[in-house]
């Protein structure tokens, strides 16, 4: 099986005392840059749909990560083959000016290219928390798609059994390949996904794997393509404009009052929420 | 931002201060680059975050148990010791020729320091088994590294070090394990009793490789009489199979911190487990007949500057943890406010609390930039172009060793003590980790030569070795940072410079004297108070040059914040601590004799 993953790197999150906004757009110079969690998930899902539990050495399938973004993300990438991804693709943009809907676009023409049976993505970034991507993509594809996996299980690789988290519960769909599939956290849970070629009493470890030192250099020699964005769609102009940012409003002081009819009043005529 | 370490000033001080990058020019490190320092240092941060980080209180709060013979560990140990060993890091530093990955040493140290940082009670595992391992390519023969290093480089074989007995601790030389060779001589039986044996005995491994100092019969007496023995747990018997060693715990001991670390006291030759019907350790001679301490310094002076960085570590995390706290907890409004319906103010915005937590970024950063300028030394003294230069590492690292153990383990545990005071009551109490932390630092000044070891070593060896050479180029090195921050054409370098030349020339005049004064016990009284005179003289040096690189840097980053911080965290030093090292060395030039004169029955 040939599985492809969207990957976006995100500004760490424990940064965000340091977030700076200038002239209407976020500044990212000196932010630590992470691999976005529900991606680096989809990365670990696709290994594990594409190997042996029990021998991974060998891999039994191809896993391409694909990320947009400066020179810099491939830092990214490369952290991606460290853990066994086999090739990457740079889009080159900026950080910022695109929106989910071109990052879709341009993966539809990267998917036509590379014909995978399956497109594993994140369900959702943790910077904007967007989560259109996948479903956008799908919809551009004409390929069905199952969003929010929890579980996995790989029906002859020809389809998957894919238990979505629902409110209150799972929902288990039955999606034929290709497909686009977007994951949620209990996807790296230790027998969440089940492959053609584990055997079914594997048990991975909680979590993403590590890359190993020597697979860091090994990944140094595996291929990372840069692509340029306008060979993937002609329209590159976001539909989202960012106009600009705010940090939340800091708390007031609080006001005392005498009695609850006070409180009432003031809740009706200066706060209106009652 | 990580809790355990800040990765923006380990970048700092390995790429903007040490320029590792530039060993990368160099044959060992050729296959390396930037990236892959970086990725290593991720492994390095996620698997300690990951996997070692979430057991720290547990291993605290249930100590190492012995249940039938059996040490009981918790059982998150193993799993992270097992994705410790799997992503390579126990040869990370190792050449090829063992399957290592060659990282020059200031890397594979900063990234071990997560570790440290996250859980040195399971940190100390890996500790002891690299250091035998190195040991062992060092003096061992072919055999042997195949023998006891090939499975510690996959994790299935531990190491420890086994040099104390009860009776025989700081003095070495005292000890009296025996090993008594076969008939034929290529085997020896070992009898005694090891104290204080970390990682001594536990079910984490398939085999514990010991490495014990004893005596042969026969030998000359003290330091010069001893051995070094490679002795397994498990040795191979007829037909391959595992037959049981006879070494045995006796106890395990109760300590204060580094919990997870099974502590005991094991007897060799006991005759719990005879083999071939009779009592006796088995163990192999590594190295040569009585060049059984040199071997061990390999160990131990690779272990000191690993313990400096720990401390260095405890003291990082513990700063962080504080830190995060300071900026979140809301006490008091600033002075001069008197409107109490305003808000309060988080406790990082007091000047007392700031102060706290200044000394503690001082300390702990300024040890851990300590502990990998010595790490990087090992690389040149390995790796530089010229034997000359290859020397001159070598003599720093020989003087820099005590300071880089001692100096972290004093001020970097006072540093945790001060993370325990910015969280006032909650940090006394154990549902903060920052008190586990100082426990655990409390060990640093203890173990591997303790305080009053290192200030001999320094003192006493040190420093008048090669006629003082050591010291010469210490200073040299320093003189020539501050002849850096002279030809920085503003006031605050001009006056930071003033302050280190005139102290760097008191501590010449200083030790000149002290060395002049013939009687050794003279030269010694004070050799602690030298110490720590020593080791403040070196860490305003290493802050002068870290506050040069933040000032070069600071024009063309935006993070100025960071580079602030460490102009700030220097300016700290030059006036609260450096001023200290003038009473220090007043004392030790009146060579004072209280201590020496002072009489048992007068206490």
């Amino acid at each position: 099986m040939k599985i492809l993953v969207p990957l976006k790197r995100v500004a760490d999150p424990d940064n965000a005392n340091k977030v700076k906004v200038n002239a209407g757009k976020l500044v990212t110079t000196g932010l630590e840059w992470k691999p976005n969690p529900f991606d680096e998930y989809a990365v670990e899902t696709a290994l594990r749909l594409t190997e042996n539990g029990t021998a991974t050495k060998t891999r039994q399938g191809e896993v391409v990560v694909v990320t947009f973004g400066p020179k810099d993300s491939e830092t990214t990438l490369r952290a991606m083959l460290g853990t066994g991804a086999d090739r990457a693709i740079r889009v080159d943009t900026g950080d910022d000016q695109i929106d989910g809907d071109v990052v879709a676009r341009a993966l539809k023409a990267l998917v036509e290219k590379e014909k995978p049976d399956l497109v594993l993505c994140g369900k959702q970034a943790v910077d904007g928390d967007s989560g259109q991507v996948g479903q956008q993509l799908a919809e551009y594809l004409g390929w069905p798609q199952a969003t929010f996996a929890g579980s996995i299980e790989s029906e002859g690789d020809k389809a998957l059994l894919v238990g979505r988290e629902v409110d209150g519960g799972t929902i288990k769909l039955r999606v034929e390949l290709p497909a686009v599939v977007s994951v949620d956290l209990r996807i790296v849970a230790p027998k969440s996904v089940k492959s053609v070629h584990t055997p079914a009493t594997h048990a991975y470890p909680e979590g993403v794997r590590f890359a190993a030192l020597m697979a860091i250099m090994a990944a140094k020699k595996k291929p990372l393509a840069e692509v340029k964005l306008a060979d993937l769609t002609s329209d590159a102009a976001p539909k989202i404009q960012y106009l600009d940012y705010e940090l939340p409003p800091a708390r007031k002081a609080g006001v005392k009052v005498k009695d609850v009819t006070e409180l009432v009043t003031r809740l009706k005529t200066e706060a209106k929420v009652v | 931002m990580s809790m355990l370490l800040s990765r923006r000033d380990l970048s700092f001080l390995l790429y903007e201060w040490l320029d590792v990058e530039s060993l990368t020019k160099r044959e060992r490190f050729s296959l390396h680059s930037r990236e892959t320092f970086d990725a290593v240092l991720s492994t390095c941060e996620r698997i300690a975050t990951e996997r070692f980080a979430p057991h720290a209180k547990k291993s605290d709060e249930e100590e190492p148990k012995l249940v039938d013979d059996v040490v009981v560990l918790p059982r998150e140990v193993k799993p992270a010791l097992a994705a410790f060993a799997e992503a390579g890091l126990v040869t990370a530093g190792m050449g090829a020729e063992v399957g290592g990955m060659q990282l020059p040493m200031a890397v594979e140290k900063a990234g071990f320091a997560y570790f440290l940082a996250a859980n040195v009670g399971t940190a100390s595992y890996p500790l002891l088994t690299i250091g035998a391992a190195n040991l062992l390519l060092a003096y061992g023969s072919e055999e042997q590294i195949e023998r006891y290093v090939t499975p510690m480089t996959t994790g299935h074989t531990f190491g420890t070090m086994c040099l104390s007995e009860e009776h025989a601790g700081s003095s070495v030389g005292d000890i009296s394990t025996r090993a008594v060779p076969s008939p034929s001589g290529d085997r020896y039986r070992l009898f005694g009793s090891k104290m204080w044996i970390s990682g001594g005995d536990h079910e984490l491994s398939e085999n514990i490789v010991h490495l014990v100092l004893a005596k042969v019969p026969g030998g000359p007496p003290g330091t010069k009489g001893i051995s070094l023995f490679a002795v397994p747990k498990w040795i191979e018997g007829a037909g391959g199979a595992r037959v049981r060693n006879d070494v045995s715990v006796v106890g395990l001991n109760h300590k204060m911190g580094y919990r997870g670390t099974v502590n005991a006291l094991l007897a060799f030759g006991d005759g719990k487990h005879t083999i071939d019907g009779e009592a006796g350790a088995v163990g192999e001679l590594v190295g040569e007949l009585h060049g059984g301490m040199k071997a061990m310094f390999h160990m131990m002076n690779e272990a000191r500057i690993t313990v400096g960085l720990g401390a260095a570590a405890l003291g990082s995390t513990a700063f962080l943890h504080s830190l995060a706290y300071a900026r979140s907890r809301p006490q008091g409004r600033k002075l001069g406010e008197r409107d109490a319906t305003t808000p309060q103010v988080p406790i990082v915005a007091h000047a007392d609390v700031k102060r706290m937590l200044l000394a503690q970024k001082a300390y702990a950063e300024g040890a851990i930039a300590l502990g990998l300028y010595c790490a990087n030394l090992v690389d040149e003294a390995r790796t530089a172009d010229t034997e000359e230069a290859r020397d001159e590492a070598k003599r720093l690292l020989e003087i820099l060793t005590p300071i880089a153990k001692s100096w972290p383990s004093q001020h970097c545990l006072e540093g945790t003590s001060l993370a325990i005071q910015v969280h006032g009551g909650y940090g006394y109490t154990r549902d903060y980790p920052v008190e586990r932390m100082y426990r655990d630092n409390r060990l640093n000044p203890i173990h591997e030569g303790t305080h009053g070891i290192q200030a001999m070593d320094l003192l006493g060896r040190k420093v008048p070795m090669q006629g003082g050479r050591a010291l010469f180029d210490l200073a040299a090195r320093m003189r020539a940072t501050i002849a850096r921050a002279l030809a920085v054409r503003d006031e605050g370098s001009q006056r930071l410079a003033g302050a280190l030349e005139a102290m760097v020339a008191r501590l010449g005049e200083v030790t000149a004297k002290v060395l002049g004064a013939g009687d050794p016990e003279k030269i010694l009284a004070n050799a602690a108070v030298y110490l720590e005179a020593t080791g403040h003289v070196v860490l305003a040096w290493t802050w002068l040059e870290l506050a040069l690189v933040a000032g070069k840097n600071m024009g063309r980053a935006e993070d100025s914040d960071f580079y602030r911080g460490k102009l700030a965290a220097c300016r700290y030093f030059f006036a609260y601590e450096l001023p200290k090292v003038g009473p220090m060395l007043a004392l030790v030039e009146s060579l004072d004799t209280t201590t020496v004169t002072m009489k048992d029955a007068w206490f």
